[in-house]
């Protein structure tokens, strides 16, 4: 069993290693040579730095629209954990575990549902 | 001892090296993206712990439930404040000893309960593919708890956007 | 037949077996040299496994423009070795040799490593993918829960490239594709069940398995109507998850520069375009092994099928691209939560209904 794991364990490695290998050659390869308009933010054509104070603050403030959509994505990954071994199981459990699941989704349907009805899902 | 346990070993060590490793910068960062990137790491820890104990279960679900989605909620989060975003946040305010306290207060606490514990071990290695049976005992032994969740689900979520809203 | 079919897995066999006599002569302990054995083999798999994907990857790159160019009426690149061929090598020594642009007042450190989280989890996926009969590299009993799981955290890397560039366009970029990118996991999800159901088991050998009757035409896409459903549904949110248009909000040039890429340039931008194409060329292949059958069909070895429906659905997601308007965000937000999410559900009852019927046909 953790023979397995160890096989993953190794791939999560490489997958950490990988990515930094053609950055560390890129790094030893290319030329640095900074200037000041090089590393000036962009902001289409523009010059950022003629900008007033305030709009050189890049932090804009986002809707409390896409909280509620991660909030609704939260809810239903934790639903997914339990559909899973549902899934896995249906085979031998017959149709009882289908109903309990036709309740079980039909309580996550009301909550989209409501979601729905409360106009959340409208992107504005 | 043999060589799996010896790599279980070394994989428990690692683990809870990346885990207090994230928990640190978590609390130590000066700046509210990296503390939740330090969240997000020692979180990937405690989901390799998990897959050391052998329960893949739960280590693939605290992966996609923290790693996947819980962190993106709280990236969210902060991303609705305001001024909360200024590079360099103080990483402790005054109230800082206090917490000192009762987290190490708390730390011996499960420290004596896990030492003072009498923890059998189980000899038989757990046989072959364990989802079904998880499957099997959510739907019979623990139905009342399964359907009871996603009633809580609901409950939060409804509650989360009331909240919101406002 | 069977040699072409077996082909790799004795070459594994054979390359195993050789090291174990290699290293007989060490004296090791019997299960330190066993562990060791099969450790180098993994190593060895993993390092083909990648250098096959980037080779994979820079023919879909040659593809992509060879084929964007056909369908606009161009010659596309013709340059660079025999009809443009060898064109993604030169954009690759070219984006190695590129000076690596930090923007002022960037956090460096998460600048940095947001790239290589996103290249993560491509590697991850290719751990569970059965990539001919016998060639799995492990068969998690939870495979397809593991290669969900991996998959979202790429959407961290992508805020965190958002967030890191200290760039107005970046973070609405980072932003918009994170909100697109979980909305359209949910969806790819849900319509994974089905084929759950119908196995019993989340292991990609069994799912593969599964499918082999008919003389390996058994494929779940043919089990009208929950398959054919589960596949447009897992295909059209595949395709938004990686952000190809007509999906590709986050990218959106004409509003967002480049969405969360604004501020990236050499091998950092590099990263993220080549994980775009490993996440398209590794949703194509989890889409053939889990809808089209995966290594199964009629006469010619397994790695060939399954590489040849990878093609299919490569080219149908460009053709897509290459004919569709890009969506405006409210839409695409829509079609995830009001049409993607209800039918995944609807499916997921008709599949459970719909068991027992397809057991009787013999499916």
């Amino acid at each position: 069993m953790l023979d397995e794991y160890g096989i993953v364990a190794l791939f999560a490695f490489v997958a950490v290693v990988f990515p930094a290998i053609p950055l560390l050659m890129a790094w030893v390869i290319r030329p640095k040579k900074p200037n000041k308009s090089k590393r000036a933010t962009y902001e289409c054509g523009l010059e950022f730095e003629d900008f007033p104070a305030e709009a050189q603050n890049v932090w804009v403030q986002f809707r409390v629209q896409y909280f509620i959509y991660a909030l609704i994505f939260v809810v239903f990954d934790i639903e997914v954990v339990f559909l899973y071994p549902w899934a896995v199981a249906y085979n031998a459990l017959g149709l009882f575990a289908l109903i309990e699941m036709v309740i079980f989704l039909g309580i996550l349907a009301l909550a989209l549902a409501y979601a729905w009805r409360k106009g959340l899902l409208e992107w504005t | 001892m043999s060589t799996p346990l010896v790599l279980t070993y070394v994989g428990f060590f690692v683990m809870a090296a990346i885990t207090l490793g994230g928990a640190l910068m978590a609390v130590s960062a000066r700046n509210l993206i990296r503390a939740a990137l330090g969240l997000i790491i020692a979180l990937i820890g405690i989901a390799g712990i998990y897959f050391v104990l052998e329960a893949e279960f739960v280590a693939v679900v605290q992966i996609l439930v923290y790693v996947g989605a819980i962190s993106i909620l709280i990236l969210f989060a902060v991303m609705l404040t305001r001024g909360l975003m200024k590079r360099d946040l103080p990483a402790q305010n005054a109230q800082w000893i206090a917490a000192a306290f009762i987290s190490l207060a708390m730390f011996a606490a499960l420290l004596y309960v896990a030492l003072s514990t009498n923890w059998r071990a189980v000899e038989t290695q757990v046989a072959g593919d364990l989802i079904p049976k998880l499957g099997t005992e959510l739907m019979t032994t623990y139905l009342l708890p399964f359907e009871a969740v996603s009633l809580l689900l609901l409950a939060a979520l409804v509650g989360a956007i009331v909240i919101a809203r406002e | 037949m069977d040699f072409f079919d077996n082909i790799f897995t004795n070459i594994y066999a054979w390359l195993a077996f050789w090291l174990h006599e290699l290293l007989m002569g060490w004296n090791l302990p019997k299960d330190v040299e066993s562990a060791l054995v099969s450790a180098i083999m993994i190593i060895l798999v993993i390092i083909v496994i990648i250098l096959w994907m980037v080779l994979m990857v820079l023919i879909l790159i040659w593809l992509e423009r060879k084929n964007a160019a056909r369908i606009q009426d161009r010659v596309g690149p013709n340059r660079v070795g025999p009809w443009g061929l060898l064109q993604p090598v030169a954009d690759t020594i070219k984006m190695l040799i590129k000076e690596d642009i930090l923007p002022e007042n960037a956090d460096r450190f998460v600048h940095t490593i947001a790239p290589m989280i996103v290249m993560m989890p491509p590697v991850l996926m290719f751990a569970v993918i059965p990539w001919g009969k016998g060639m799995v590299p492990v068969d998690l009993n939870i495979g397809v829960l593991w290669i969900i799981a991996v998959a979202s955290i790429g959407t961290i890397g992508v805020f965190l490239g958002g967030y890191g560039s200290n760039n107005k366009y970046s973070l609405l970029g980072g932003m918009r594709a994170v909100a697109q990118m979980v909305s359209y996991e949910i969806p790819q999800v849900l319509t994974i069940v089905p084929i759950v159901l119908m196995v019993g088991s989340m292991s990609l050998v069994k799912i593969n398995e599964a499918q082999s009757g008919w003389f390996g035409m058994q494929w779940f896409v043919f089990a009208f109507p929950v398959g054919t459903i589960a596949f447009v549904v897992y295909y059209l949110s595949a395709l938004a998850e990686v952000g190809r248009t007509p999906f590709d909000i986050p990218e959106g040039e004409s509003e967002i520069v480049a969405g969360y890429m604004t501020e990236y340039s050499g091998m950092k931008w590099a990263l993220f375009y080549l994980a775009e194409y490993f996440n398209f060329f590794i949703v194509c292949v989890i889409g053939a092994t889990l809808f089209l059958g995966g290594w199964n069909g009629p006469i010619l070895p397994g790695y060939v099928w399954l590489v040849a429906k990878t093609y299919a659905l490569v080219l149908l997601g460009m053709w897509i691209r290459m004919t569709w308007p890009r969506f405006r965000v409210d839409q695409l937000m829509n079609f995830a939560w009001k049409v993607l999410v209800p039918i995944a559900l609807v499916n997921i009852v008709l599949a459970g209904v719909a068991l027992p019927i397809f057991k009787m046909i013999g499916f």
